[in-house]
């Protein structure tokens, strides 16, 4: 039999263990009333015989080896039974819980969606990252992306791997329907297949598409097939003008198919790309991924990697001298929510231990009015083991059933959470419930279960019973009194430490928002612009075009002034180079470096900067005159120190010979209100994009954007502008559209999640210490009633118990507000290191945050206490 | 009635298991048979002739059917299973041995004093 069969059958088994024992009782007393006994003598003696049934019994069950589990049902049974008879201290244990757990398996089902789950890929623990690896470092470290050639080589001539490549792209397409910017991706032919992708309609690329000179072809994202072309089948073969060239479509992605990060659309041949980068062994822009072959290892394929580089490097020592190539797991890339993450699961966390001490709280005050129950059960015979075992049962079953509920609750609340995260939280498609979310919410289940049960369950009673059993309540009270205020300082500590937490995020966040962002950021459009492709075949045509797109936004009623820019504060994009302020560069890599930025002279007004000294550019600044940059207050310190800047020439990284520093403007916040102190480059230079070296030209105006100061509400001109850009040739398009207000906005997105989190987490911590310390009060006042009674029938008053009352939950309060204080320091250097532009924990944080506090504890003090302060003196006494 | 002797420690699952040995018998019956075999010099607890059967029966070393008895009521009738059999053959074979063994330490003894 087994063990289940046994559970099932244990009333059939007790049954036939009582018919044995009857049956042997009775044959030995026919057979000693054969002896000539007399039937009650005989009954008697066989009795004696045979022994205590029920310590026979006991005896044979434990026999059956199945005890535990008869312990286990009988304590469910019991554990379910007290519950059902206090259902008000059930429900508040269940709902604290299961808010408890319910919020911490929101944050750990978006932290294993986000960061724990592998890639969406097949056979994901076989794919690596090759990156090229140099012996020296610039201030990016020593990886780079892989050159297409090295790429070549690689592939080539590795025997282990699987070798594929792919880039970024973005460009216009033009046909069937609007023009419109889309993001893109240049892959290998053998990129989908290594990924395990099969394609939703007609065909992946093959070898042959993926060479220079092949006929074009596309694979279109699933979305891009439903917008454009209606999700027809007959898209396969079709046309598709991207970036003013036709392509032919071959084939149509799965829906939800991602390729690094944000959903792109138009998929191409990477060997198709006519760029001569492809050629050059020095332009790294090509990242590769490859599949460990059957019985590959990854360390067999980094050897063969080092080999390959080393022979490239002797043959090609311009390009390859001291690099390597490094082959990686590849993971995620989820960028820095990391961090984020794991900080609100660190909060959560505390506000699920501040539930446990409240249950365990709410537990104990039960147990120590059970204590003289416990005790008469030891005194019967049970063993501490047995009774430590029932009371973890109960808080097991406790236990489980809140984290029953919630995960119910994160099931609800995990789409909203993520709808609500600033930005757009990457992977947020992979953020659902699995089994390794309900492993969690099992475990954090039994373990807060354990948490708040056991110090409950080893109060049971071992030893000197004798008083316990003897003694009124009244006497026992003082001995839990130390843990029940265990659990209430506990409880403050940790409140203490969320509420200073969004105490500094709210004080981070109001000095963040008042910041002087160096521009005027009211009725500032900001957009990506896309030339029509046609224009970008040589420098002049992409000069005129310019002036032209200028010229008509221009044009367009409401507008104030327009300038193109290539980094706009506040948006993601940067440019830092090199700088030197006399003709003997030092080596690359140790220059200082600054922000580099090229615009057109209408920016200063557009930006509203503040123009400090000398001018800022204009129409007479171009190609042939005097190269000229303005620069920030920043650069003019860092770099000349207290000496007049203007006039001062400066060598920069861009090709230019040595410039002509005309002119100072102040400080702009491009790294984002909150990152900007704490930039790595803070220096700025403008240079006229009208000077920019004609072999840059088309490059750069693939970065640039426009922006365009507005008379009126910035959203109403969107329209009329897209309008007048698109042009003859309506190929010309605005995209990422953005309001400078709205960027402004958005860079402070984290500290203002964080804050609302964490303010509600303190909240929430705030009402279940609240409650807490009422639990407790309630209970420990309750126990000392006979006692305020003693002391009011001599003569005190009821103002006087009531302080009585509140001294004891003063105590209290001030240690755990001691604890909490240094634990809240340590908690803010953990801040200050994760969230950009915190400050330390300053005095006043603690000043605001712990009255606050201090008050509600007092509070939910006062309520016991004033019912203690109303006791009648004689039936106080007659509870003895 | 001065000269009963208790058991050794885990003689009685040898015993039961020779007298289950003999062909289906009932727990009381057993307790009759260790008795009269022993001339009533071994003196068996009731009280634990059952949890040890329990113990042998869950060891898988005693199987049990319920039957009647000669006088026609229903008893638990325990017999030996193969394992049992086994069980038995090694544990008496040590227990002589055990036995014989002892027997020659006592006797030298006695030789040594004479």
């Amino acid at each position: 039999m087994n063990w289940w069969h046994r559970l099932l059958r244990r009333g059939q088994m007790e049954e036939q263990l009582n018919k044995e024992l009857r049956f042997h009782l009775e044959q030995h007393t026919a057979d000693l009333i054969a002896l000539g006994h007399d039937p009650g003598e005989a009954l008697r003696q066989a009795r004696l015989a045979l022994g205590g049934p029920e310590q026979v019994k006991e005896q044979c069950r434990d026999a059956r080896g199945t005890r535990w589990l008869d312990d286990l049902w009988q304590d469910f049974r019991y554990a379910l039974r007290t519950l059902r008879q206090k259902p008000g201290f059930a429900a508040v244990a269940l709902l604290t819980l299961a808010l408890g757990i319910g919020a911490t398996t929101v944050m750990f089902t978006v932290i294993n969606g986000v960061l724990l789950k592998p890639l969406s890929y097949a056979q994901p623990d076989r794919l690596v990252l090759l990156q090229e690896q140099t012996d020296w470092s610039t201030q990016w470290g020593d990886l780079w992306a892989f050159t297409y050639p090295n790429y070549l080589d690689c592939r080539r001539e590795s025997s282990s791997l699987d070798i594929a490549a792919w880039r970024f792209t973005g460009g216009t397409v033009t046909e069937p329907g609007e023009a419109d910017y889309v993001n893109g991706r240049q892959v290998s032919s053998e990129l989908l297949p290594l990924l395990g992708v099969s394609l939703a309609r007609g065909r992946g690329f093959r070898p042959e598409d993926d060479r220079l000179g092949a006929p074009p072809v596309v694979i279109i994202s699933y979305g891009l097939w439903q917008r454009r072309f209606a999700g027809s089948p007959e898209a396969i073969g079709r046309p598709l003008v991207f970036d003013g060239k036709p392509y032919t479509v071959a084939g149509v992605l799965p829906a939800g198919f991602r390729l690094g990060g944000d959903d792109a659309d138009v998929f191409t041949p990477l060997g198709q790309d006519t760029s001569p980068n492809m050629q050059n062994r020095e332009a790294h822009r090509i990242r590769v991924w490859a599949r460990l072959k059957p019985g590959a290892t990854l360390s067999a394929a980094q050897a063969e990697l080092a080999l390959v580089g080393r022979r490239l490097a002797e043959q090609y020592p311009k390009s390859n001298k001291g690099r390597t190539f490094i082959a990686q797991p590849l993971r995620p890339d989820v960028g820095d929510v990391g961090s984020t993450l794991w900080l609100l699961l660190g909060a959560v966390s505390l506000v699920l231990l501040i539930a446990c001490a409240n249950v365990a709280s709410l537990l104990l005050a039960r147990a120590v009015s059970r204590e003289r129950e416990l005790a008469m059960r030891v005194a019967l015979g049970a063993g501490r083991s047995r009774l430590v075992r029932q009371c973890l049962t109960e808080s097991a079953l406790l236990g489980l059933t809140g984290g029953v509920l919630g995960v119910l609750l994160a099931a609800i609340g995990v789409r909203p959470f993520v709808t609500f995260w600033p930005g757009s939280l990457p992977r947020a498609e992979e953020v659902w419930l699995d089994w390794r979310v309900l492993l969690f919410a099992l475990g954090a289940s039994l373990a807060s279960g354990l948490l708040f049960g056991l110090a409950p369950a080893l109060r049971a009673p071992v030893r000197n019973l004798e008083p316990i059993l003897r003694a009124g309540a009244r006497t026992v009270a003082g001995s839990s009194r130390r843990l029940h205020s265990g659990f209430v300082i506990s409880e403050i500590a940790l409140a203490v430490v969320l509420l200073v937490a969004a105490g500094m995020l709210g004080r981070t966040m109001l000095r963040l928002s008042l910041l002087d962002p160096g521009v005027n950021l009211r009725n500032v459009l900001t957009a990506r612009t896309a030339l029509s492709p046609a224009t970008l075949a040589n420098t002049g045509r992409i000069r005129t075009a310019w002036d032209d797109i200028l010229d008509r936004m221009r044009r367009v009623p409401g507008v104030e002034a327009v300038a193109m820019v290539d980094t706009v504060p506040m948006r993601e994009g940067n440019n830092p180079i090199g700088y030197a302020t006399t003709p003997a560069a030092p080596p690359a890599g140790k220059q200082p470096l600054v922000l580099a930025n090229s615009v057109t002279p209408e920016y200063l007004k557009v930006m509203g900067l503040r123009l400090l000294e000398g001018r800022f550019f204009d129409d007479q600044d171009r190609m042939g005159s005097q190269s000229v940059v303005v620069i920030d207050e920043v650069m003019a310190r860092q770099a000349f120190g207290g000496q007049e800047p203007v006039g001062k020439h400066l060598w920069i990284d861009l090709g230019m010979d040595p410039v002509t520093v005309v002119g100072v403007v102040g400080h702009v916040r491009y790294w984002g209100l909150a990152g900007d102190d704490q930039a790595r480059v803070r220096a700025q230079l403008y240079y006229p994009f009208a000077q920019v070296p004609d072999k840059y030209l088309r490059r750069w105006s693939e970065l640039m954007s426009v922006a365009v100061r507005t008379g009126i509400e910035p959203e109403n001109m969107i329209e009329p502008l897209r309008h007048a850009v698109r042009a003859v040739t309506n190929d010309q398009v605005l995209y990422e559209v953005n309001t400078l207000e709205k960027l402004a906005g958005d860079s402070l997105a984290r500290q203002r999640f964080l804050l609302l989190l964490f303010g509600i987490f303190a909240g929430l911590a705030l009402l279940l210490a609240s409650i807490g310390i009422y639990g407790v009060l309630a209970y420990l006042t309750s126990r000392r009633v006979p006692e305020f009674g003693v002391r009011m029938a001599l003569g005190a008053s009821a103002r006087d118990v009531v302080w009585l009352v509140l001294r004891q939950s003063l105590g209290m309060i001030f240690l755990g507000v001691g604890v909490g204080i240094s634990a809240a320091l340590a908690a803010g250097r953990v801040l200050r290191r994760l969230v950009e532009g915190m400050q330390a924990t300053g005095p006043s944080t603690f000043a605001i945050m712990i009255p606050v506090l201090v008050v509600a504890a007092l509070f939910a003090s006062f309520l016991p206490a004033r019912r203690a302060s109303r006791v009648e003196p004689m039936n106080a006494l007659r509870q003895e | 009635m001065t000269s009963k002797s208790d058991l050794p420690q885990g003689t009685l699952d040898l015993l039961i298991l020779k007298i289950a040995a003999l062909g289906p018998v009932h727990g009381y019956a057993i307790a009759q048979r260790l008795q009269q075999v022993s001339r009533d010099v071994v003196q068996v607890p009731q009280g634990s002739l059952y949890p040890a059967l329990h113990r042998l029966e869950n060891r898988g070393l005693l199987a049990a059917d319920w039957k009647e008895t000669e006088t026609g009521r229903e008893a638990k009738f325990y017999r030996l299973t193969r394992k049992g059999r086994a069980q038995l053959e090694t544990e008496t074979a040590s227990w002589q041995r055990l036995a014989e063994a002892v027997g020659l330490i006592l006797r030298l003894s006695e030789g040594g004093a004479e």
